[in-house]
């Protein structure tokens, strides 16, 4: 982590919450980014990065500064964006295990393709094609696909976000990708 | 095709850069051979370049101002540091007219002489002032260099330079404690009061 953001968080801590807006300038996109993949619209991602800010502020003491600041921030950020979708859809999903525990089995349930129309799609096409696409995983795939591509986080640092095994990390990326290779072939 | 399922494993290691050295030997070659992992391989990847060309969409331009606005409000003192630190002219200015005014400096040297504004009922014992139980006190109440401790009532504001506000039982104060305790907040105290003034000039 850069050091002038290390500084600012000390600024922080002692009371100075002038400092803070550094630090949001630094961070915004990417939370923004990870709200954005697990909600699907931007109204509620935007509210919901706002929200994982204000949180990281007022709990700012508990943040332990040997530790990455991102890691701390993003799991913010998902925390507060799962309870929305819990609450939005309390008994969707959420922890729903696919059944069979074969992969493959798991990504054919998924695999169910939408006919794509035949026209190159123009770019922003494209883009909220395949956000639909991503939204369709459940959420669990889904925090994992938005953790690895958003800020290209490695599966360690996933896997400390999530508070879930490394080797659970792995298996979700990894499902979650083929999920989405069916989707996103013939694009 | 038997090859398949290992093979994808490999891939989707691959793509996760958690690949060792021998496995990705061991995959090239393989892709080398086998035109349908090549295949696989290709849209496998082509997801991934999918995926990150989506990431790219921003918040809007005054979100950092949004969240800056609704944060809860912090502590005093850094307050008017910043304002110290951003308003230096200013700063000097009213100091300089502080000094001409009010001499703050000069108050602020006396070291340790009590005092109170109004004495007429408190107590003073054991190195406090003490507001007696049943008492009230009428307007407001100045103690400096000495603690405080309220069991009556001050039908005011209290300002306690240089000394403790000591928590007693009942204590009462209708308007507001404030307590300056350093040089700064000694300037800023009387910075507060000399706007006012001006203000109540102005009017
Ligand atoms: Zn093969």
């Amino acid at each position: 982590m850069d050091l002038k953001i290390k500084q600012k968080i000390k600024q922080v801590k002692k009371g100075d919450q002038s400092a803070f807006e550094d630090i949001v300038a630094c961070y915004q996109d990417k939370v923004y980014q990870i709200c954005f993949r697990l909600i699907g619209n931007t109204h509620e991602a935007e509210d919901l990065a706002q929200e994982a800010f204000i949180r990281a502020y007022v709990n700012i003491q508990s943040y332990d500064d040997k530790r990455k600041f991102s890691t701390w921030l993003f799991r913010i950020a998902t925390n507060v964006t799962i309870d929305r979708i819990r609450k939005k859809k309390p008994d969707f999903y959420l922890d729903a295990e696919v059944k069979g525990t074969d992969g493959l089995t798991m990504y054919s349930q998924l695999a169910e393709e939408q006919p794509l129309p035949e026209e190159e799609l123009e770019s922003l096409e494209l883009q909220s094609y395949i956000q639909q696409q991503i939204m369709s995983l459940p959420t669990k795939y889904r925090t994992v696909v938005a953790l690895r591509f958003v800020d290209e986080l490695s599966l360690a640092e996933i896997s400390e976000i999530l508070d879930i095994p490394i080797a659970t990390v792995k298996t979700r990326v990894y499902r979650g990708r083929e999920a989405l290779r069916k989707k996103l072939r013939d694009v | 095709m038997n090859c398949r399922k290992d093979m994808i494993y490999l891939m989707h290691k691959y793509l996760d850069e958690e690949l060792t050295l021998q496995e990705e030997k061991h995959l090239r070659l393989h892709l080398q051979q086998c035109e349908d992992c090549q295949k696989y391989f290709h849209e496998l990847t082509r997801t991934d370049t999918l995926i990150r060309s989506t990431s790219v969409m921003q918040p809007s331009s005054d979100f950092t101002q949004n969240v800056m606005a609704n944060l809860p409000q912090e502590k005093r003192r850094w307050g008017y540091m910043r304002w110290f630190k951003a308003h230096p002219a200013l700063t000097a200015a009213a100091i300089f007219f502080i000094l001409m005014f009010g001499s703050i400096f000069s108050i602020w040297d006396q070291p340790g002489q009590l005092s109170v504004s109004n004495d007429q009922d408190v107590v003073i014992k054991d190195g406090k002032v003490i507001v007696p139980e049943g008492v009230t006190i009428e307007g407001d109440l100045v103690v400096k260099n000495v603690d405080l401790q309220i069991d009556g009532s001050v039908n005011g504001n209290v300002t306690l330079i240089n000394g403790e506000h000591l928590m007693a039982s009942a204590g009462n104060i209708s308007g507001e404690i404030e307590q300056v305790n350093q040089v700064f907040e000694w300037m800023w105290y009387h910075m507060k009061k000399f706007s006012k003034s001006i203000i109540d000039w102005a009017n």
